[in-house]
């Protein structure tokens, strides 16, 4: 019943015509925003389905599949369990995880590689609340996503049913938006507003919450239905007033920066990011959100800002008088205190989301759009200023930010307990994979340790749980990754805590032939937050140590845990074996991999900035703060 | 802090009252007062937000107003170019001895009594927020058994209507 709709051939031009257009969205989805606002805001080849009688439930798996829907994850229960069963016959790909986060975490990794909306189905009450923690990180690290649950009957809404939770509620502050469906009618234009939503303007999650007798209701299909969203209107083109002013502050600066956050990577924009950049000269810096947007080998990339970036992409935007602000939002991570947060520069704050524009710093031109469109209207007005007034010269800013680059390069120091450096390990997955793998951190040590050592020269090669810094995310996610990539290697670079969190995923991916590689960078605790003790409560261990590491009771054994699931497995506590195990793990492509990399606990992330002070206070090491020469 | 009020329209959708209520306390935004209500143009309505914030933070109000799917428009409605009104019902004590003197009062500011008792009556009233304060303060001596009070409803002046440029533009 899901295909096969009849198309007389008069919609057959209509038909391939759309199907061009749904090849080109894969490729670069950014486009398809665009083009889908002036030709259809419905995603997928817009297929003319005539009216059909079906029941809701069929309705959802039919609105999926003319959506352009090919992978969903998720688990069933009582309040989903209509859908289901036309899902069994659907052409589409559903993976069955073992807990609804790691459906949510999939679809986030899905969508992260794809550039397409990730989906996600749970049921009511419990399943849709195992949901939220991925809502809320899809939300914070703007991932386009769509979350389908099950809802109890429309006529027991309210009464405590079982399994009844109120999620549209509960998800409200952690969605982009939400819909409540009762009526079956609505479920065509609700699913493509869903979509449309998620994948236009700052793409978010998007909930779909389906009362049961919604979906077992008997309904009249048609495609593709009207979307009628009159207070929605994501701004894609810059104002050009604004874009020529922001060409006249850079001819103007002598100190500027392309300040880079991951919208540039929802937007596809790095080919359009790196003609600016080359055109202007200009020190590049990507966030966490960023990294691979703009390659890490290119000369004028001076590394990732932040609390734990490298000594000069932290004083590049500190000493900058011009903070080309691109898809980036004044995180708290990045800009440390405030108020002591590039002092001198003026801010230029290009942005699809207007409300980012002046949240954190005021912006002296602020420009709303997809840097999609604003980075090359910002070009060619660049050009224009260049060619009358002569390129700008930054060789003064270039002199010191090589300085700086060359006397703080990233590293570490070997561990004093004879353990192998966390930092290594990483570094060597790094390089013996290359530039084309996907990898995908959980959070913490191992995760800032992924976004330093790891070369990253292509965008959607790095996957993270920036914003919300969820434990637990790099194993779905890389799940999901893999299963939208399926021709790259995807590591799931985790700790030890984070592993333990969701490792029940691996069963998904042995079960479904979907073979990640995950490196449990084992340092036998909750490595961050054991840093701070460390660091700050003069190293009061409370509740950090995990006893899974070297001379431990190594509880789990993950090698063991590992072998249990199916995946292939070792263990790897010597530094000359780190290349062989990679190696191995490197040829395995039949089932998932798992090394416990046994490292010592002591190692730290330096460069850091402590919480609660100026970025100027970066430590490239304990108490170690650079010797600022004064330029001018 | 100054204050500031936001027309807001909106689709009349269920929760959509929830979602801009949860977006002032996620956000940590101070909500003075709030009125909602249907429009003259069917599935929209109307909501009149009153806020205490200084410049900026209206503006971050508005935008992540904005940002709710269901909202329409925004529109700051300043003092000089619209009408204000909040509307208020008081129960105050009044026997045979002071019913003439607390009747008096109302009528002193074009209040009406909507309901007598043999111990209070109910007192109607409508306008500025200040001439409220005002009526509330000579009725208190009386003793003010209760009081119920609208949110500030607002309208601009002059003849234009704002769902009618929201549905041009939309």
């Amino acid at each position: 019943m899901s295909k096969g709709s009849p198309i007389s051939p008069s919609l057959m031009a209509a038909k391939s015509a759309g199907a061009s257009k749904a090849s080109e969205r894969v490729a670069r989805p950014a486009d398809a925003g665009v083009d889908t606002a002036a030709v259809s805001p419905v995603l997928g080849p817009n297929n003319v389905v005539p009216p059909t009688v079906m029941t809701g439930s069929q309705a959802i798996v039919r609105s999926l599949e003319e959506l352009g829907v090919d992978d969903i994850f998720g688990l069933p229960g009582g309040a989903i369990l209509p859908t289901y069963d036309p899902l069994m016959a659907s052409r589409m790909n559903h993976i069955l995880v073992r807990h609804e986060q790691g459906a949510g975490h999939a679809a986030q990794g899905y969508a992260m590689v794809t550039g397409r909306v990730g989906v996600c189905i749970a049921t009511s009450g419990p399943g849709a609340t195992n949901l939220v923690t991925a809502i809320m990180d899809a939300h914070m690290d703007s991932v386009p996503m769509v979350a389908i649950t099950g809802q109890v009957s429309s006529g027991v809404i309210g009464t405590d049913a079982f399994q009844e939770a109120d999620i549209v509620g509960i998800t409200m502050p952690i969605t982009k938006h939400s819909f409540l469906v009762t009526d079956p009618n609505d479920i065509p234009h609700v699913m493509a507003e869903a979509f449309h939503l998620a994948s236009t303007g700052r793409p978010g999650p998007v909930l779909v919450d389906v009362a049961k007798d919604a979906q077992q209701g008997q309904m009249t299909f048609s495609w593709p239905p009207k979307i009628d969203l009159p207070g929605y209107h994501p701004v894609l083109r810059g104002h050009n007033k604004q874009v020529r002013e922001a060409a006249r502050l850079i001819a103007a600066a002598s100190k500027p920066v392309l300040y880079v956050g991951g919208g540039v990577s929802k937007a596809h924009a790095s080919a359009e990011l790196l003609e600016l950049a080359e055109l202007s000269g200009a020190p590049v810096v990507t966030t966490l959100m960023a990294r691979g947007v703009f390659p890490d080998s290119h000369p004028q990339h001076v590394g990732m800002p932040g609390m734990h970036g490298t000594v000069s992409a932290v004083t590049a935007l500190q000493q900058s008088d011009l903070l080309i602000t691109l898809g980036a939002r004044f995180d708290d991570r990045v800009t440390g205190v405030l108020k002591s947060f590039a002092p001198n520069a003026k801010v230029i704050h290009a942005d699809i989301d207007p409300a980012e524009i002046s949240k954190n710093r005021t912006a002296d031109v602020p420009i709303v759009g997809s840097v999609k469109e604003i980075i090359p209207e910002l070009s060619e007005a660049l050009r224009a200023l260049f060619a009358v007034s002569g390129t700008p010269d930054y060789t003064n800013w270039w002199t010191f930010l090589n300085n700086l680059k060359e006397t703080y390069p990233l590293g570490w120091t070997e561990p004093d307990d004879g353990l192998s450096a966390p930092q290594r390990v990483i570094e060597r997955i790094g390089a013996l994979t290359g530039p084309e793998g996907v990898y995908v951190a959980g959070v913490g040590q191992h995760q800032m340790w992924a976004s330093q050592f790891i070369k990253y020269e292509r965008p959607h090669a790095w996957l993270n749980s920036g914003g919300a810094g969820t434990m637990g995310y790099a194993v779905p996610a890389a799940m999901g990754a893999k299963v939208g990539a399926p021709d790259r290697v995807v590591w799931a670079i985790d700790g030890d805590g984070c592993f333990q969190m969701t490792n029940q995923e691996l069963a998904t991916c042995a079960i479904n032939k979907i073979p990640i590689k995950v490196a449990i960078i084992n340092n036998s605790s909750l490595g961050m937050v054991r840093q701070w003790q460390t660091l700050f409560y003069e190293g009061r261990y409370s509740n950090t140590d995990l006893n899974t590491g070297h001379d431990t009771v190594r509880i789990p054994d993950f090698v063991k845990l590992a072998d249990a699931y199916g995946c292939a497995s070792f263990r790897c506590d010597r530094d000359e074996d780190i290349d062989a195990t990679i190696q191995k793990a490197l040829e395995i492509n039949d089932r998932p991999v798992v090394i416990d990399f046994v490292v010592s606990p002591n190692s730290m992330v330096w460069p850091m900035v402590p919480s609660g002070v100026s970025n100027d206070q970066i430590q490239v090491a304990r108490n170690m703060t650079p010797e600022w020469e004064e330029e001018d | 802090m100054t204050r500031h009020t936001l027309s807001v329209l909106v689709e009349d959708k269920p929760g959509v009252l929830t979602r801009v209520a949860s977006l002032f306390a996620r956000r940590a935004f101070n909500i003075n007062s709030l009125a909602v209500g249907p429009t003259e143009v069917p599935g929209m309505s109307r909501m009149t937000v009153v806020v205490d914030a200084d410049g900026e933070l209206v503006e971050q109000i508005t935008k992540q107003l904005n940002k709710l799917v269901n909202v329409i428009k925004i529109v700051e409605l300043t003092p000089e170019s619209s009408v204000q009104r909040d509307h208020i019902l008081v129960k105050v004590r009044a026997d045979a001895a002071t019913r003439l003197q607390v009747t008096q009062a109302a009528d002193l500011f074009r209040a009406s009594v909507v309901d007598v008792s043999t111990e209070s009556v109910v007192i109607e009233a409508t306008g500025h927020p200040e001439k409220l304060t005002a009526l509330l303060s000579v009725l208190e001596p009386f003793g003010i058994r209760e009081i119920v009070q609208s949110g500030t409803l607002a309208v601009g002046r002059g003849s234009r209507s704002m769902s009618d440029r929201a549905l041009r533009s939309a």
